[in-house]
């Protein structure tokens, strides 16, 4: 229960694109074209996926304070939680290289349509503000960690997925010169963060009113994410469900 | 201007008005948007990034021609979160409510895209004295936007400036609330700093044509 509640949690209410304006620059750079926001995004939730558990240990049995007692009486005392900027961005750079390696060395297809994000990636706002959420909510354990990494993970990926589509039939609309290209797209993503507001309901049982509105926001995205939305709505009645058998 | 040549002060005038790192450069965008609810809150993260560009660019300047080019980035984040642990115990030391409100987003300096993107483009080809100034320049344009988006929002969100009630008071309805004024609590909400900074954009565009893209 905890793990459901966590994962939907974290992708709709907390997306973090559109609740913290986690990952903007990469989000408004490679949205341009559906292709490539699909390449950036699968590499966003892969990394999530190693570094926030990562983080994770290194937080609990080095950084806490107390973290080193397994090392002896001597240590309880110390605290180095103020390493932990410095810790966690080693982390990631370390990993996102060492991903790229893996990744080239034996599987050169997945290299291909990832490889050129993962250097991006490795200064993608989003991946350290996943590390650095995890370590402010004190997320009890590692699966949790886990969880909370990859369900992260999808929600940028929803969100830039989102964007892009809109984007690229956007061209074809009469859309102010003054506004063209990036003042439209802050306005159609504040736009966005509004309708991914109306999901705060969704886990503290929000009633009929809240759900009828999801639902025609849903119906007014691109075409392009019918297969995603249902899946979304899918996902929704699920959680709904659970809340209900609670 | 007996310190400054006529190119030196382009350096830091340009990234506040045609070259700005946020409107223009879509840089630092992420822990822009986030932290903008209230002034004060603004100007504080303006005044971090401030001292970690203008710090890290003279730094990254200094060791330009000593880092292998290959490991670059990982000196760059060792440089740029070295800085930013300083700044987070400074203010965790003098100003701990306001650290509270920025939370993670005072670690979140690191990523800043401004910051990276200044130390590539700039610093690593430049002189440290040119590169303080261009670091200067741009985090004052990126403090620039934070404050019109901070102020706009907390003047209209709240009808406070730095916490001083500036339209009168809401309970007592004293001052605009005599007649009939009211809080746009949406302002509050972190959308609306998306929405505030698209209009920046526009009317920014609008008054320079030549910023317009098709």
């Amino acid at each position: 229960m905890e793990h459901i509640e966590l994962f939907f949690k974290s992708i709709f209410i907390d997306n973090m694109v559109f609740a913290t304006f986690l990952g903007m620059c990469s989000y408004l750079a490679v949205s341009k074209k559906v292709s490539t926001a699909v390449g950036l995004g699968a590499a966003v939730i892969f990394v999530l996926a190693i570094t926030v558990p990562l983080n994770w240990l290194l937080d609990q049995y080095i950084l806490q304070p107390g973290a080193l007692a397994w090392l002896g009486e001597e240590f309880v005392a110390y605290d180095l939680s103020f390493l932990s900027f410095i810790m966690f961005i080693a982390t990631i750079a370390t990993m996102v290289q060492l991903v790229e390696i893996v990744v080239e060395k034996f599987s050169p297809a997945l290299y291909n349509s990832l490889g050129i994000f993962l250097p991006l990636i490795a200064v993608n706002c989003a991946i350290l503000g996943g590390s650095l959420f995890m370590q402010s909510r004190e997320i009890p354990t590692l699966g949790l960690a886990l969880n909370y990494g990859v369900a992260s993970g999808i929600g940028w990926f929803l969100a830039i997925l989102a964007i892009a589509a809109i984007r690229e039939k956007i061209r074809y609309s009469n859309v102010p010169p003054a506004l063209r290209g990036l003042g439209i797209t802050f306005i159609i993503t504040g736009l966005m963060a509004i309708g991914f507001m109306s999901f705060g309901g969704m886990l503290t049982g929000g009633d009929d009113e809240g759900k009828t509105e999801t639902t025609t926001e849903m119906v007014e995205e691109p075409v392009d994410n019918k297969a995603l939305d249902t899946k979304e709505i899918t996902e929704k009645e699920l959680a709904n469900n659970t809340k209900v058998e609670e | 201007m007996g310190l400054l040549s006529k190119k030196d002060t382009k350096l830091i005038s340009d990234p506040l008005a045609d070259n700005n790192p946020i409107t223009i450069q879509v840089l630092g965008i992420c822990s822009a948007l986030a932290i903008t609810a209230e002034l004060e809150a603004s100007i504080v993260m303006s005044v971090s990034v401030l001292f970690v560009l203008g710090v890290g660019n003279v730094v990254i300047s200094l060791m330009r021609n000593i880092i292998p080019s290959k490991i670059r980035i990982i000196v760059q984040l060792v440089v740029v979160a070295t800085l930013v642990i300083i700044v987070d115990l400074v203010l965790k030391a003098f100003a701990y409510e306001l650290s509270k409100t920025l939370s993670v987003f005072v670690g979140l300096i690191i990523t800043n895209c401004i910051i990276m993107g200044r130390f590539e483009a700039f610093a690593l080809g430049n002189g440290p004295w040119r590169s303080f100034l261009d670091g200067i320049g741009n985090a004052a344009g990126y403090g620039v936007i934070l404050i019109i988006v901070g102020f706009f929002r907390e003047l209209l969100g709240s009808g406070t400036l730095l916490g001083m009630k500036v339209l009168g008071d809401p309970i007592e309805k004293s001052g605009l609330y005599a007649i009939g004024y009211e809080n746009n609590g949406f302002m509050l909400l972190s959308p609306m700093a998306l929405i505030v900074v698209g209009i920046i954009i526009w009317v920014q565009r609008n008054k320079n044509k030549a910023l317009i893209e098709d």
